[in-house]
């Protein structure tokens, strides 16, 4: 199996678009709820994470 | 002489859906997107079984560990049963040999979190397949 290094930002991205493609389909019914809820899942795993990065920065420099 | 058609009872009806409810499940648990195929949601299925193997590849392509049976670490046993919930991946891929897992370096450790999440992932989307053959969820 070939190796393959990302940087955390790439693979966090990869781990939230497919995580929530799949939370879109198993937990909404209509097509664009679907999409929506997707979305929604995309930019709270992004910016959570980006959120608690930022909060850690903070707490390590004081 | 005319035929008479006897209608089955509902409680016969009632186990042959959910006879073939659970044969939806089984498959969609051993192939990622197989048991939304089986109900005919080809959209849904492709994206699944894209989306689900994509993560086990490159999970494994991170290096990441694929877990063993291992009784005495509870962490373990239950990444087993994430692993294991990658159906017919995980078999596959522990009979190649791959998984052994490099816990020296953090994508080794993400690459291990990639392969606990596809599995828990396509047992979401059995689960839900399953609803579908059901009726619960059109």
């Amino acid at each position: 199996m070939p190796t393959l290094t990302l940087s955390h930002f790439a693979a966090l991205t990869l781990f939230a678009l497919f995580s929530s493609v799949i939370f879109g389909i198993t937990l909404r019914e209509e097509v664009k709820e679907q999409i929506r809820y997707g979305l929604f899942c995309f930019v709270c795993f992004l910016g959570g994470a980006i959120v608690a990065g930022w909060a850690m920065f903070l707490v390590n420099r004081r | 002489m005319a035929s008479t058609k006897v209608s089955e009872p509902v409680s016969v009806q009632a186990a042959e859906k959910t006879g073939k409810a659970n044969v939806v499940a089984v498959t969609g648990w051993l192939v990622p997107g197989a048991g939304y195929f089986l109900v005919r949601r080809w959209v849904r299925g492709t994206l699944v079984f894209v989306c689900i193997i994509a993560m086990f590849v490159l999970g494994l392509a991170m290096q990441g560990q694929l877990y063993g049976p291992n009784a005495r670490d509870l962490l373990d046993l239950l990444g087993w049963i994430g692993d294991l919930s990658s159906g017919l991946l995980y078999w596959i891929s522990r009979a190649v040999g791959w998984g052994a897992g490099n816990q020296f370096t953090v994508m080794g450790d993400y690459g291990t979190k990639f392969l606990v999440a596809a599995g828990l992932l396509n047992l979401l989307t059995a689960s839900d397949a399953r609803d579908i053959a059901l009726g619960r969820k059109s």
